[in-house]
């Protein structure tokens, strides 16, 4: 698998990709069909897929599984359904996913050359690289100051909703399906009747002297 | 050619500056329309619910440069989505004098003078005290764990029915059960009552002079689609003698930049001298043992916290720090606040070295996800922030539904970091005392964060740099007046909302005789609403 496009032409797609999320490019609603539907290019799933698994890293889908690195044991951002995340319609970010996932592998291939790394042509340059390669290189585009920061970084929230709050599923939903990033994070149950309630939430006791000057209502001075 | 729409009054917005200020017109006999940007959601439409389709319907998040800022998108606003503590500012906050070195309130506010008003505003939501009994585990961890290093903590007074709340931890969506005081409860029923008109999924865009004798003001909006806020499905204008403006100190100012060429000018304020209150969160991952151990807590056997997510997200504040003695910039409140996890990404991961925030190292912090404690500390910031030209339509760019780039630039002044160092070096001494806990940052994206913003149009007594005037009416423009948080000077140093809604009921009074000489006619004096629909009727000059 190549990508079969010039490195001008990838630099202008993520170039094209930043620009659009800090200037808001879909003031129409995007077709339907596009904003359910995941990236079907084997490609772009790759790097988005190791893009979510360098945030968020979990253990290998299969022996010969390349977009994740399997750098962490169990579940990681990619299982708890990053993908999924990116393409729900209100996280507004599917239209944008090619141009990211192009953007990230111009970003690597950038990066491998400074770097003196000879990537693997089979796949996607992000995904060529290894874990702690990958890691560096999103440190400098996160908590970098280039003009796809924001862009990346939106991206990032959306891999951490999926794995924190399961944000592409009702959360009963998510809970009960034994979600694992819910799970991981030991987000409480609702009652039986799908509701949250928590009839025990206190200690129940005086913990603290309170401050002299307090008003009647419980106001500072 | 249709008939231009007339009123008498057209407020813009329905938080807690617009709803005040539509029930004492409307009460007093104007006929008042409401355009609300949002949705109009009830009690029975809100969800307990992390799906990003759900919560998002109501509030959004607007990234600007150095701050990002979360704010209410729905009829009710900001008292929707809040998290009710329901605090006065201290007395110290009205006589701030900032990095300008002058007074920045109209000398006409004091604490004393707002004191009446604040007793009316927790009288009608109304405000409750918890007990100690009312904490959250969290709340009694953070009281427990002030005591221990030699501080006092209050449990807060909040606006909810603590009879009917369950402690389900979802202010954030609204309130499921009814027992969070919005306005949708209180003064916006009271204003229906009397008449008022609220108009969800109304976008306004601009404010220009009337086209119709009578009126002074025409207001045009843009209808929005309820699904996707980003598709306009109709526009159009309604004219009015008085504009009153509260659409949040995110939107007014946006929507006044907008209007500047048709209004014939703007004061330089407008736009500028944005606070985020000083907020500033930090965390502690609290050692469980230590808890024990330490503070002697445990919630059930062998299980000393692990209570993050369970209970009211605000129920304790320290106020040692809210001492009038102290030099500006090195006040603030100490809150115990609980965050849903989708702001899981902006903690630091507890290790040193890069990366900082994600990566394996933060998976592994997230498991202790139950241990964790925010802490907001609501400091003196130097009002640095600065809006740029408004977007073609709204005050921001969608990039999705509910999120995506506004027009602030937040370029941290030296004071302001003075304030956020001196309260992360607070709170570090208290959850790190004999390593009761590890005390984060939270370091993803750069930003900072917000939840409370406010200044963007601001009251003053000097026109150099303020928008409004003591009245809260817009400087240049007689009939424009301006009464949500864009109106307060400067950081409160505690949650603005009651402080806002104080203003608003003090504007209130103040606009029932202003709005007599802009040619209104207005009862003089309107009660407070009724709790009531009998009682409301009764205060209504016209009810429906």
């Amino acid at each position: 698998m190549t990508l079969d496009v010039t490195r001008r032409e990838l630099l202008q797609i993520a170039a094209a990709a930043a620009a659009a999320w800090k200037a808001g490019p879909w003031l129409v609603r995007a077709p339907a069909a596009f904003a359910q539907t995941p990236p079907g290019d084997p490609a772009t799933v790759a790097t988005l897929e190791a893009f979510a698994d360098t945030l968020i890293p979990g253990e290998k889908r299969s022996p010969d599984d390349r977009a994740i690195a399997g750098a962490a044991p169990g579940a990681g951002g990619v299982q708890a359904g990053a993908l999924a995340m990116m393409s729900f319609p209100a996280a507004g970010t599917g239209p944008a996913l090619p141009g990211l996932a192009a953007g990230l592998n111009v970003h690597a291939t950038t990066f491998a050359a400074e770097n003196a790394i000879v990537l693997d042509p089979s796949v996607p340059p992000f995904v060529s690289l290894d874990f702690a390669r990958r890691t560096t290189l999103l440190v400098q585009i996160l908590d970098g100051t280039g003009p796809d920061q924001l862009a990346y970084f939106a991206l990032a929230g959306i891999v951490f909703l999926a794995y924190h709050t399961a944000g592409f599923l009702h959360t009963t939903d998510a809970l009960a399906a034994g979600h694992p990033g819910l799970v991981a994070i030991g987000f409480p149950l609702p009652q039986a009747d799908g509701k949250w309630r928590f009839p025990d939430f206190s200690y129940r006791q005086v913990l603290a002297q309170e401050h002299p000057l307090t008003t009647g209502l419980g106001s500072p001075p | 050619m249709a008939a231009v729409e007339t009123t008498d009054v057209v407020v813009i917005g329905t938080g807690f500056g617009g709803a005040i200020p539509a029930y004492y017109l409307s009460a007093g006999g104007a006929r008042v329309v409401m355009l609300e940007r949002g949705p109009r959601l009830a009690t029975a439409d809100f969800t307990q619910d992390l799906r990003l389709d759900t919560y998002t319907r109501i509030v959004d998040l607007i990234n600007g440069t150095g701050m990002s800022v979360v704010a209410g998108n729905c009829v009710g606003g900001g008292s929707v989505v809040y998290f009710a503590a329901s605090l006065r500012a201290p007395s110290f906050v009205f006589e701030r004098q900032g990095t300008l070195g002058r007074h920045l309130w109209p000398t006409s506010i004091t604490r004393g003078s707002l004191d009446g008003y604040y007793d009316r505003v927790e009288s009608v939501l109304p405000v409750a005290q918890q007990s100690w009994d009312e904490v959250s585990y969290a709340g009694g961890l953070w009281a427990a764990a002030c005591a221990r290093a030699g501080h006092t903590c209050n449990p807060l007074p909040v606006a909810v029915d603590l009879q009917q709340c369950t402690s389900c931890n979802w202010m954030l969506n609204g309130c499921v059960f009814g027992a969070k005081r919005s306005m949708l409860l209180n003064y916006l029923p009271a204003a229906e009552t009397c008449a008022t008109e609220i108009r969800p999924l109304h976008e306004v865009q601009s404010i220009a002079p009337a086209t119709t004798s009578g009126s002074r003001y025409a207001v045009t909006y843009n209808q929005v689609d309820p699904s996707d806020y980003r598709v306009v499905v109709a526009s159009g204008t309604i004219e009015a003698k008085l504009v009153i403006l509260a659409a949040g100190a995110m939107g007014t100012p946006v929507i006044l930049q907008r209007s500047a060429a048709a209004l014939g000018g703007m004061p330089a304020a407008v736009g500028r001298y944005f606070s985020p209150n000083g907020d500033r969160v930090t965390l502690g991952v609290f050692d469980e043992a230590k808890v024990r151990d330490l503070l002697g807590l445990e919630r059930a056997p062998g299980v000393p916290y692990e209570a993050y997510a369970i209970g009211r997200p605000i129920t304790t504040a320290s106020y040692d720090y809210l001492d009038a003695s102290l030099p500006e910039f090195s006040r603030f409140s100490l809150e115990q606040i609980y965050f849903p996890p989708i702001v899981d990404i902006l903690a630091e991961d507890g290790v040193d070295g890069p990366p900082v925030w994600f990566g394996v190292d933060k998976r592994t912090l997230t498991t202790k996800f139950a241990s964790w404690l925010t802490v907001l500390a609501m400091t003196e910031d130097a009002n640095e922030g600065v809006f740029g030209p408004p977007p073609p339509t709204g005050n921001f760019i969608r990039a999705s539904v509910a999120a995506g780039v506004g027009q602030l630039s937040y370029p941290t002044a030296p004071e302001t970091r003075q304030g956020w160092d001196a309260a992360d070096a607070a709170v570090k001494a208290i959850v790190e005392k004999d390593g009761l806990a590890q005390h984060l940052l939270w370091k993803g994206g750069g930003n900072g964060y917000s939840a409370h913003p406010l200044s963007t149009c601001r009251m003053g007594d000097d026109p150099a740099i303020s928008a409004l005037d003591a009245q809260h009416e817009l400087r240049g423009h007689p009939g424009i007046f301006v009464t949500d948080g864009s109106a307060v000077p400067t950081s409160l140093c505690v949650n603005p909302s009651l402080t806002i809604a104080a203003l608003a009921e003090r504007a209130s009074a103040l606009l029932l005789q202003r709005g007599t000489e802009l040619g209104l006619t207005l009862r003089a004096r309107v009660p407070p609403p009724g709790r009531t629909d009998a009682v409301r009727r009764r205060r209504c000059v016209n009810p429906v």
